[in-house]
């Protein structure tokens, strides 16, 4: 009977002392993380899109939903019986088997990242050794699916809004996977857990602060959010992919868009924040809960901030932006990084393998901080260089006409 | 965990996962009012009538994004078991990476070069 004492941690002994089949028994425990795990993210995605709605609403001078429930709160509640009853309407000559399909995968990709996301040292819905590589995986099918609602609406918004993923989703996940490099080799494991155990002395954020930067950035991409959702920019496009959508189908593309900007935000704290650690973290787990939520909410909210304030980029702006910035500057910072970590190591100042003590990482962390700090200034060197010449040419193009004022102009210059 | 566990984790996650999208649209079906006609169904196109056919063929641009961006997600799955084992290897790691990184950067500039990156 001593296993019984906690029947969430120690379920599959507990069941098999009561007589049920080992292997049934560990099917039922799978099937209820199973259950945890993909609801949670759901019920959270009503609260979230209440909390995005209140901070628009505070940028714009505005009050917000206000009315259903306290401050508002049941107000997406409403809003999704109303997404119910609404009629469902499929335009004519849209691949309906396709049209149908990609709001359920859009949601999916999300969801299935929360299979990685460790919770607490003991709650993690699968510790997979290629974490890393699977959430990446995962949530590149959502590019899938909203790739598929704009083909198949047989509209033509619809279809440019498609277009405009393959150039920026795409563009955007290649800074997302290459800086995801310097933590795994910080790590020496992509498995999400041992990223967060990897952590334990010092917060990948200090020892590699450029990569957490261009992380995030590629995240903001990575989600479609403000200054970078060009994929459903209302003045152009109208709506993009899901202009076509209606009722419940809109809804899900709507939550699936709340869900995967927070997940993302989720993945920054696993990544660089160290996850759920915190003092007195493996003693009570759900303290570790908490303190992922913390840091979570903490990268979340300024991405709001930014969705409300920040004004949208045009597609050659952000594209350059991609593949002439972030792409180059990701690739110097992981061959900076690899020499420096690799130089620390032969140095012998490196902690060793599970060090906790903060001390220990003193050392490796001031050097890969002046690494970074040198790589920092270098971009900023170029970029200004680059910034100047830009407007140089500009002003040039404006004085071209060959009129006597611009020329006086130019010779006051 | 043994490593076929994690994966009937996995596999029973999508065989769940998938349903949760799915109850709303459920729901939604028994619950929502049906009078389709045909001009309801009609294609949004700014109020006007919508012109010519929709799946035309696109801009030439989005397929080397495309291209460049396969060159790239592929290089850098090979890079993974690099940084992967980069603790336990010697300092020759170091170089064997860079000039696999080089390759990489490479076709960047190429890309570059040949203005496939501007945004004609």
């Amino acid at each position: 009977m001593q296993t019984c004492v906690n029947v969430v941690e120690t379920m599959v002994p507990c069941l098999v002392q009561g007589g049920v089949d080992p292997g049934l028994a560990q099917f039922i425990s799978i099937l209820l993380g199973v259950v945890l795990v993909s609801a949670f993210p759901l019920v959270l995605v009503i609260l979230l899109i209440w909390v995005e709605r209140k901070i628009a609403a505070r940028v714009q001078d505005r009050i917000g939903p206000n009315r259903v429930g306290p401050w508002g709160i049941l107000q997406n509640v409403a809003d999704a019986v109303k997404l119910i009853i609404k009629e469902d309407i499929t335009p004519a000559g849209a691949d309906r088997l396709v049209y149908n399909a990609a709001p359920i995968i859009a949601m999916l990709s999300v969801i299935l990242i929360w299979a990685v996301v460790p919770f607490s040292p003991v709650h993690i819905g699968v510790d997979l050794d290629i974490g890393v590589l699977y959430f990446t995986a995962v949530s590149s099918i959502g590019t899938l699916a909203i790739m598929m609602a704009g083909w198949s609406s047989n509209n033509k918004y619809a279809l440019l809004g498609a277009f405009r993923v393959v150039a920026q989703l795409l563009s955007y996940e290649v800074p997302f996977v290459l800086t995801l490099l310097v933590p795994v080799m910080l790590a020496g494991s992509m498995s999400t857990q041992d990223i967060v155990w990897g952590q334990v002395g010092m917060w990948y954020i200090v020892v590699a602060p450029i990569s957490a930067l261009i992380f995030y950035i590629a995240n903001l991409g990575e989600t479609g959010r403000a200054p970078f959702d060009l994929i459903e920019a209302e003045s152009e496009l109208v709506a993009g992919y899901n202009i076509e959508y209606s009722g419940m189908k809109f809804g899900l593309f709507m939550a699936n868009e709340f869900m995967h900007a927070f997940t993302a935000n989720l993945l920054f704290a696993v990544v660089f924040l160290g996850g759920w650690w915190g003092p007195g973290a493996t003693e009570i787990p759900f303290l570790g809960f908490l303190y992922l939520m913390i840091k979570t909410t903490i990268v979340y909210i300024p991405s709001l901030i930014l969705r409300a304030t920040i004004p949208r980029l045009r597609v050659d702006q952000m594209i350059s932006f991609n593949w002439k910035v972030l792409v180059p500057i990701s690739i110097l910072n992981v061959v900076v990084m690899a020499l420096l970590i690799k130089i620390v190591q032969v140095a012998g100042i490196a902690p060793a393998p599970g060090e906790t003590d903060f001390l220990a990482h003193l050392p490796m962390t001031v050097v890969l901080l002046l690494g970074n700090v040198g790589i920092g200034a270098g971009v900023v060197t170029v970029l200004r260089n680059a910034g100047r010449r830009d407007r140089m040419e500009a002003q040039d193009l404006v004085l071209e006409p060959n009129d006597e004022k611009s020329l006086s102009v130019t010779v006051a210059h | 965990m043994s490593i076929v566990n994690q994966w009937a984790f996995i596999g029973v996650f999508i065989a769940v996962a998938w349903m949760l999208p799915v109850l709303p649209l459920v729901i939604s079906w028994v619950f929502r009012p049906r009078r389709a006609n045909a001009i309801k169904m009609q294609t949004y196109e700014c109020g006007m009538e919508t012109v010519g056919d929709t799946w035309v063929q696109f801009k030439v641009q989005y397929y080397i994004y495309g291209i460049i961006f396969l060159v790239f997600d592929v290089e850098i799955i090979f890079l993974f078991p690099w940084a992967l084992a980069y603790n336990q290897l010697d300092f020759f790691a170091f170089f064997a990476g860079l000039l696999f990184i080089f390759l990489l950067t490479d076709a960047l500039i190429y890309a570059w070069k040949k203005n496939a990156l501007e945004w004609a």
